[in-house]
């Protein structure tokens, strides 16, 4: 799928008058880095290394993306961080992205659209900026998917990431009682950490016949007696003002509810962890390729394996380009950075190497029985 | 029913898996248990281990245990980010004791008493910590147990309600 239109892109627009009083400047980069999550980070990082100038903008005031809220240890080997916390790992990429006087780090500044000539319209509170760079590494990430039931909208169903937010970032206990909806790697990484904040995990609900993230995730949870209920789902959250309750049901193997099976569960909040979808909406704009491919999470880009989209100096990495997790979004990254440094400064051999490199440990990271699915999934996007 | 349904791994799974010690080795003296049964990118056992002792092939591979080298030290316990290696000591025929990965509050000290929890959640009576190492914010945390209940030990809490708040 490519998003176009029939008169092309519009020119980038001029301050409107309300606007006057911020400042606006032109950006001009070797590389423009949307996205300040891992992916973004290690790209810069790797780019950076070889001198080129280098813009990463980030929404949040803070860089690190979803790994500032996550204070589990990481798997993973000690190149890659293993062993630390997600935190920690925001925290070192940070400090290895401002050693490098050649990046500029714009925070609280939005990527708002993509125009003619491939000028990128950014803002952020005081100032608004055209930018334009000979590549662009989109590292944009994903949002979290909601589900439809009766009483979903009120005040207390929220999203797993949303917790997290709320627990580990602002230090808000996001309630007493939990229902999590979804046994991914999220929804029992979620549901162990409102255990350490002092929360109930009533259970955790997973549609499927089995657990759908890491056995040893499950474990620290079932040890601590948290139930995991399979082919369970949430049929409908009631409360007045708020979450009181919430009524589950079992499924059969066709997922349909089970009538008759319907439990009531007394909760204060329920969290759903139902998976990800992969924000492309910044890079559709650019005019790329998009492909449908649920093993990654629904439209994702076309790619080849160094991650160049069908417009060649557009670049992207991480979960944006296929659902999958931290540690294979620094790789992508650190990839994507390399091919940036190609595209600028020609094919230097060390470059070449160290990019092959990469590639093989990447190899390495999905060659687990758990990649299966995003492995499938790749196979349909690498042209 | 298999692990990945349950989030509980059976003694059999890990013979089979070959993450269990011989009998013969849990009569010596304490020994590691990896309760890692599946594929995972990761390999920071292999690191923590000062002795070597712990192998993997691939970093996705699952890990091996030469059990006869392994001195039941429990530096590994507090490494793991899976939370999955534990130490038992069962070699004396009246005490034994558990090295567990602890991550709550209150934080325990030596000598509090503990309730302890098995892989599935059940408690299995009480503890007395004597031990704690910390490795980035994880404890390792080594109790003494009741010896038909060492092997089984794998969570616990610390009752001390009243100094809670």
């Amino acid at each position: 799928m490519v998003i176009e239109r029939q008169r092309g892109l519009p020119e980038i627009p001029s301050l409107s008058p309300e606007k006057e009083r911020m400042s606006r400047e032109t950006l001009l980069a070797d590389v423009l880095v949307i996205g300040g999550g891992p992916a973004g980070l290690a790209a810069a990082i790797k780019a950076a290394q070889f001198g080129l100038n280098i813009i990463i903008v980030e929404d949040h005031y803070k860089l690190g993306g979803q790994l500032i809220k996550q204070t589990h240890r990481f798997f993973g080997s000690r190149e890659l961080f293993g062993g630390l916390r997600g935190f920690q790992i925001a925290q070192i990429l940070e400090r290895q992205v401002k050693e490098y006087g050649n990046v500029r780090v714009l925070t609280k500044t939005y990527a708002y659209g993509v125009f003619r000539d491939q000028w990128v319209g950014l803002i952020s509170e005081n100032s608004v900026y055209e930018a334009k760079a000979k590549c662009y590494i989109l590292a944009t990430g994903a949002m979290e998917n909601y589900l439809a039931f009766p009483g979903n909208d009120l005040p207390g169903v929220i999203g797993a990431g949303g917790a997290q937010t709320l627990m580990n970032e602002y230090g808000i206990r996001p309630g007493k009682k939990a229902l999590i909806v979804g046994a991914g790697n999220v929804g029992l990484i979620v549901a162990y950490q409102l255990l350490q904040a002092g929360v109930r995990v009533k259970a955790v609900l997973e549609i499927m016949p089995q657990i759908g993230g890491w056995f040893v995730h499950a474990a620290k949870i079932a040890r601590y007696g948290v139930p995991i209920l399979l082919q369970h789902t949430i049929k409908e959250v009631l409360g007045k003002d708020s979450v009181e309750a919430a009524i589950i049901v079992k499924v059969d193997k066709d997922y349909s509810p089970i009538p008759g099976t319907e439990r009531k569960i007394e909760c204060d909040f329920v969290l759903l962890s139902a998976g990800l979808t992969p924000d492309t909406r910044l890079l559709s704009q650019f005019g790329v390729k998009l492909k449908w491919v649920p093993e990654l999470g629904g439209l994702v880009p076309l790619r080849t394996k160094y991650l160049e989209t069908t417009i060649p100096n557009v670049l992207v990495a991480g979960d944006m380009s296929g659902i999958e997790e931290a540690t294979t979004a620094i790789i992508e990254g650190w990839i994507a950075g390399l091919t940036a440094v190609v595209k600028v400064l020609g094919p230097k051999s060390e470059v070449l190497r160290e990019r092959e490199r990469l590639l093989k440990l990447l190899k390495e990271y999905r060659a687990a029985p758990v990649s299966e699915r995003v492995k499938r999934g790749l196979k349909r996007v690498i042209i | 029913m298999s692990f990945r349904c349950t989030g509980i791994v059976s003694v059999d799974d890990l013979k089979k898996l070959g993450l269990y010690p011989p009998p013969e080795r849990l009569k010596k003296g304490p020994v590691v248990l990896v309760e890692c049964p599946e594929e995972i990118p990761c390999d920071i056992c292999v690191d923590a281990c000062p002795f070597g002792v712990i192998i993997k092939e691939s970093i996705t591979s699952i890990p091996k245990v030469l059990w006869d080298k392994c001195t039941g030290c429990g530096t590994c316990v507090a490494k793991c980010p899976g939370l999955a290696i534990f130490v038992v000591d069962i070699s004396h025929p009246a005490k034994a004791s558990v090295v567990v990965p602890y991550e709550f509050l209150p934080r325990p000290r030596v000598g509090d008493k503990v309730v302890l929890l098995g892989r599935d959640g059940r408690r299995l009576g009480y503890g007395v910590v004597r031990d704690i190492f910390e490795d980035n914010k994880t404890l390792a945390v080594k109790i003494d147990v009741a010896r038909e209940v060492a092997l089984e030990v794998r969570g616990f809490e610390v009752v001390r309600h009243e100094e809670e708040g």
